[in-house]
């Protein structure tokens, strides 16, 4: 156990040329792509049955009937994969003084002037905001989606009810839709960050760059333990 | 013969062969401008003339080729006690004290789909052409393209469509349209010893109800009417009420029905608005990486790391 609450099971630097950083483990890894691909199909599914222009993504999983019947299993999967990756991530995830600020120099986020930025541990605050938006998110969905989920659950509640929590399940999916374009757009306009999700492993250069806090931690950890 | 008792000579004006061309509505898609437009239909079904004896069961059933299961007996008349997958249309059973008269008045209504000329169900569904409206009113369900999300009873004012455990697809009244499209009435209709049940265009339906609704007032009935809801553009089955004034005695019949603004909202602004939502998020990633261009790492910051890690080599 490190003294700081950022650093997660794993991490590591290893010294050479570059210097390289040990992420993600190979459990975490995968536990990630579970949710990312449940998450993907679960969209698809999801937007056939939002808007008519989109149906015909029903034929993905085999027409209407299939998409209508597998996507609550896929959300299901999704909730247990997604819980995992909390109980790895949420600690790292909790706020902290520097995300306050680094929120409100967001400007210079985006304009990729680190230099003007705290120095940040393990995750910024957009990642935060990403991790804590998925989760309650993720609840929304899954509640929602057991009182329309009919083929089971149709006589625990009432049509007004049912009404009500259909219209949450379309607004907490777009929002998750477009929490996950964030994601997604971060990871690939962020280069070197995309390692961190297939080898586990970031650059050096990396890490000083855009989590240097987390850096120095892992550094001053490693010397600690020496 | 007395016109306020007996209904019109059955199904004149109604033009026979239902088919494509004659949609005006199509669930989850839209319909070029029908060439022709059929005369408006309707079934009326006079509460006042009802006597319980199921006999519409019965030959929605047959007609159908429908075998509910058997079930139990709940104490009460009703039976099945709601609408089932099978049995698209029952009787319910009221008992309802008169505070004027103190009478008790055994008020019987028979259930199901209302052919809503502004179809909830249909806004709601999702799946191209698994709902349909003809021109002459008839909403119909098309199984081969029902996917049985269910999806249709929340759009529902009236909570009529019943999701089968057999084969996951909704089932409802479809008004005969088969018997309909080749100039017959409803089977609930042929069967109704007391005509009860007449069908008819909606005109030939609607002056008809009014002789009832007069014969009716003319016996103490001062609130007879005609039910037939403006809140979802009319109905194609219309109910004779003695007491029109309370449809919520006869077994919860919604007084003012209409597609909730819940399902109004889900199946308006939000579609659009989500998926502009989308477009735009993408969008401005899109731009964003034209604008300020990929953040890379640059080589003094692997230095920089160098020097921190580089320590302990």
């Amino acid at each position: 156990m490190t003294a700081y609450d950022d650093l997660e099971p794993g991490d590591q630097v290893h010294a050479g040329d570059p210097v390289k950083v040990d992420r993600y483990t190979a459990g975490a890894r995968i536990n990630h792509w579970i949710t990312a691909t449940s998450l993907v199909l679960l969209a698809l599914s999801g937007l056939a049955l939002f808007h008519p222009s989109l149906f015909f993504l029903t034929g993905l999983f085999g027409g209407g009937q299939w998409t209508r019947a597998i996507h609550p299993w896929i959300g299901v999967l999704l909730f247990f994969s997604f819980a995992g990756l909390f109980i790895r991530f949420w600690r790292a995830n909790l706020w902290r003084s520097e995300d306050g600020t680094w929120l409100a120099r967001l400007r210079y986020v985006l304009a990729g002037e680190e230099d003007k930025l705290p120095e940040i541990g393990k995750y910024n605050a957009g990642q935060k905001v990403v991790f804590w938006g998925m989760s309650l998110l993720i609840i929304v969905l899954i509640t929602s989606g057991f009182v329309i989920w009919d083929e089971y659950f149709s006589q625990y509640t009432t049509i007004t009810q049912k009404r009500v929590a259909v219209l949450i399940h379309a607004l907490a999916a777009v929002t998750i839709i477009c929490v996950w374009i964030v994601h997604v757009y971060a990871a690939i306009w962020i280069r070197g960050t995309i390692g961190a999700m297939t080898r586990g492993q970031v650059t050096g250069g990396w890490a000083w760059r855009h989590h240097r806090k987390w850096l120095r931690e892992l550094v001053g950890g490693r010397q600690n333990r020496l | 013969m007395v016109q306020h008792i007996f209904p019109p000579a059955p199904t004149q004006n109604v033009k026979v062969d239902l088919s494509e061309a004659d949609l005006v509505r199509r669930s989850a898609s839209s319909v070029p401008q029908p060439a022709r437009k059929l005369t408006s239909v309707a079934k009326l079904i006079d509460t006042s003339k009802c006597i319980g004896c199921k006999a519409c069961q019965s030959a929605c059933l047959e007609w159908n080729n429908l075998r509910d299961e058997v079930g139990f007996n709940h104490g009460v008349y009703d039976n099945p006690l709601d609408l089932t997958p099978d049995s698209l249309t029952v009787m319910r059973f009221s008992e309802w004290i008169n505070p004027e008269t103190q009478n008790l008045e055994w008020l019987i209504r028979k259930d199901g789909c209302m052919h809503c000329e502004d179809p909830g169900c249909l806004k709601a569904c999702p799946a191209p052409g698994a709902i349909v409206q003809y021109s002459n009113g008839i909403v119909d369900f098309d199984h081969d393209k029902c996917i049985g999300c269910g999806y249709c009873i929340k759009g529902c004012p009236f909570n009529i469509p019943r999701i089968s455990k057999v084969d996951n697809k909704a089932y409802k009244c479809t008004l005969c349209s088969d018997r309909v499209a080749v100039g017959q009435g409803p089977a609930c209709a042929k069967a109704c010893p007391t005509q009860a049940i007449v069908f008819g265009t909606k005109d030939e339906m609607k002056a008809h109800a009014e002789a009832r609704i007069k014969d009716l007032k003319s016996r103490g009935y001062q609130n007879a009417g005609l039910y037939d809801p403006p809140g979802v553009g009319g109905t194609h089955v219309m109910y004779v009420l003695h007491h029109a004034d309370k449809p919520e005695i006869y077994a919860n019949l919604p007084n003012n029905p209409k597609i909730s603004p819940i399902v109004e909202v889900w199946k308006g602004v939000t579609k659009y608005a989500g998926m502009a939502a989308i477009g735009a998020f993408a969008a401005v990633g899109f731009l964003h990486h034209m604008i300020a261009g990929p953040n890379r790492v640059s080589p003094e910051d692997e230095e920089n790391a160098q020097r921190l890690a580089g320590g302990e080599k």
